[in-house]
């Protein structure tokens, strides 16, 4: 009895992380579109860019930032992610965050600004995590770089 | 007595974390993906301890956190306070009180936890592994009346597991989604409150899990489910489960609604019931 119960309790958590790759309702790489194609982009990165200038917690690593820049490397390199038709012409994540000695604390902080930016730009949940996952993997290039 | 005294650490517990929590409180993770404080006073979710500490805190932060849950069975209440804290996203300290008091009959059985946990691997959101953490509770029974008409073999005990949590921020239905896997070495009778041992097995490992899925940045849905021993051959003893619906309105805040099963209790069938749970972080 008791074997069977928690067989079935894993069978049942099993399919349910199987199914969290495969139940997906869109095909995988129309995240550009669910991001509003490059017009879409371009707005959620304004306001991104809002989100910024009003965090204290992050604002300081911008202090000396050219805006324009980082505004056009950032819509390219979001297109690129999100599986747009987009070439990214900065430097390289690890290169643009060299020296920066952003933390833990810092970096979820911009996190939650990105989160606080695609809220107002009206994205859905399942549309921000999707983002969301594709940019975690680079924190390693971002913060191990000290 | 101590039902008050629950309900006034509740209400103290929460109160703290919004005084503290404005000029201190820590950004540390994602929304939700520190989870709550389980009956046993360790980080985790309502009754399986996860990898990750309690509280928010990154690498540069300490954090504290109080909680308060209340369970009401068919015939038993079960209540649990206790306070914990977390050093720099490596090392969680926990005092916690477990209480167990039959409706009929009114003496309350209680025992106070300890519990240590070390951050052995890893970042439950980031590292490409699940983040892997390995915790030790020292029970003791302070009502042992109960154990030893039982015949457990004593009144304090230890119990030592290795917790593995992954959460995907694109799981399940493009939502952030959490798996855990806990390992525990225990010879603990319903947590311990019926003593530690007994003539039917000794110590041993026990399974536990728990999956979650955030519906959105405040709340989270999910199931547990714990193996327990049943060493004592007087009263049975069965696995738990539960579901649970949480709410993080904020860092500082997190309120968890479950519905528990725990199967045979202390010689009574089939107890199930609501679990109300509330922890302020700061
Ligand atoms: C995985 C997360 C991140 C990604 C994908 C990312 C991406 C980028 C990109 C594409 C650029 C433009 C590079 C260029 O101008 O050539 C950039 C610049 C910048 N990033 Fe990040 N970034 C991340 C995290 C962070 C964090 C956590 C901070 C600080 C809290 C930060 C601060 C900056 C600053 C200040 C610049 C401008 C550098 C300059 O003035 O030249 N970034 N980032």
């Amino acid at each position: 009895m008791k074997t069977c119960r928690l067989l079935s309790f894993s069978l049942f958590l099993t399919s349910m992380m199987l199914m969290s790759g495969c139940l997906s309702p869109q095909p995988k790489d129309d995240l550009f579109k669910q991001l509003g194609s490059l017009a879409g982009i371009e707005r959620f990165v304004d306001i991104f860019i809002r989100e910024i200038g009003e965090s204290k917690e992050v604002r300081p690593y911008f202090e000396d930032t050219n805006l324009d820049r980082f505004r056009e490397k950032q819509i390219e390199h979001i297109c690129l992610l999100s599986g747009g038709p987009c070439t990214y012409t900065g430097d390289s994540i690890v290169e643009s965050h060299k020296g920066m000695g952003v933390n833990e604390a810092d970096f979820n902080a911009l996190v939650d600004t990105a989160i606080r930016a695609m809220n107002k730009a009206g994205y859905s949940v399942a549309t921000r995590n999707r983002l969301l996952a594709r940019i975690a993997p680079l924190r390693g290039e971002v913060m191990e770089v000290k | 007595m101590r039902i008050r005294h629950t309900v006034i650490l509740f209400f103290l517990g929460s109160l703290l974390s919004y005084i503290f929590a404005a000029p201190c409180y820590s950004n540390g993770k994602l929304l939700a993906t520190a989870g709550t404080s389980t009956i046993e006073g360790s980080g985790g979710g309502g009754m399986v301890p996860w990898a990750m500490l309690s509280g928010y805190g990154t690498k540069d932060e300490t954090v504290s956190s109080l909680y308060s849950t209340h369970i009401n069975l068919s015939d038993f209440t079960m209540w649990s306070y206790g306070a914990a804290v977390s050093y720099h996203d490596r090392v969680e300290l926990s005092a916690s009180q477990q209480t167990i008091q039959g409706k009929e009959n009114a003496d309350p059985i209680s025992m106070n936890t300890f519990g240590t946990k070390v951050r052995l691997y890893g970042d439950a959101v980031y590292s490409q592994w699940p983040q892997v953490s390995i915790g030790i509770q020292y029970k003791n029974v302070l009502d042992t009346d109960a154990a030893n008409s039982l015949e457990a073999k004593k009144n304090s005990g230890t119990d030592v597991y290795f917790s593995a949590t992954k959460i995907w921020l694109d799981g399940l239905l493009h939502r952030n989604t959490l798996f855990n896997i806990t390992l525990r070495n225990s010879d603990a009778n319903q947590l311990g409150l019926l003593g530690f041992g007994g003539d039917n097995h000794h110590r041993r490992w026990l399974w536990e899990s728990s999956a979650a899925v955030l519906i959105n940045r405040h709340w989270a849905v999910g199931a547990e489910y714990r193996m327990k021993p049943s060493n004592l051959s007087a009263v049975k003893e069965d696995d738990w489960k539960g579901t649970f619906i949480a709410y993080f309105p904020s860092k500082q805040l997190s309120i968890t609604f479950s519905y528990l099963q725990l199967g045979d209790v202390a010689g009574q069938r089939d107890q199930k019931g609501p679990y109300l749970s509330l922890q302020g972080a700061f």
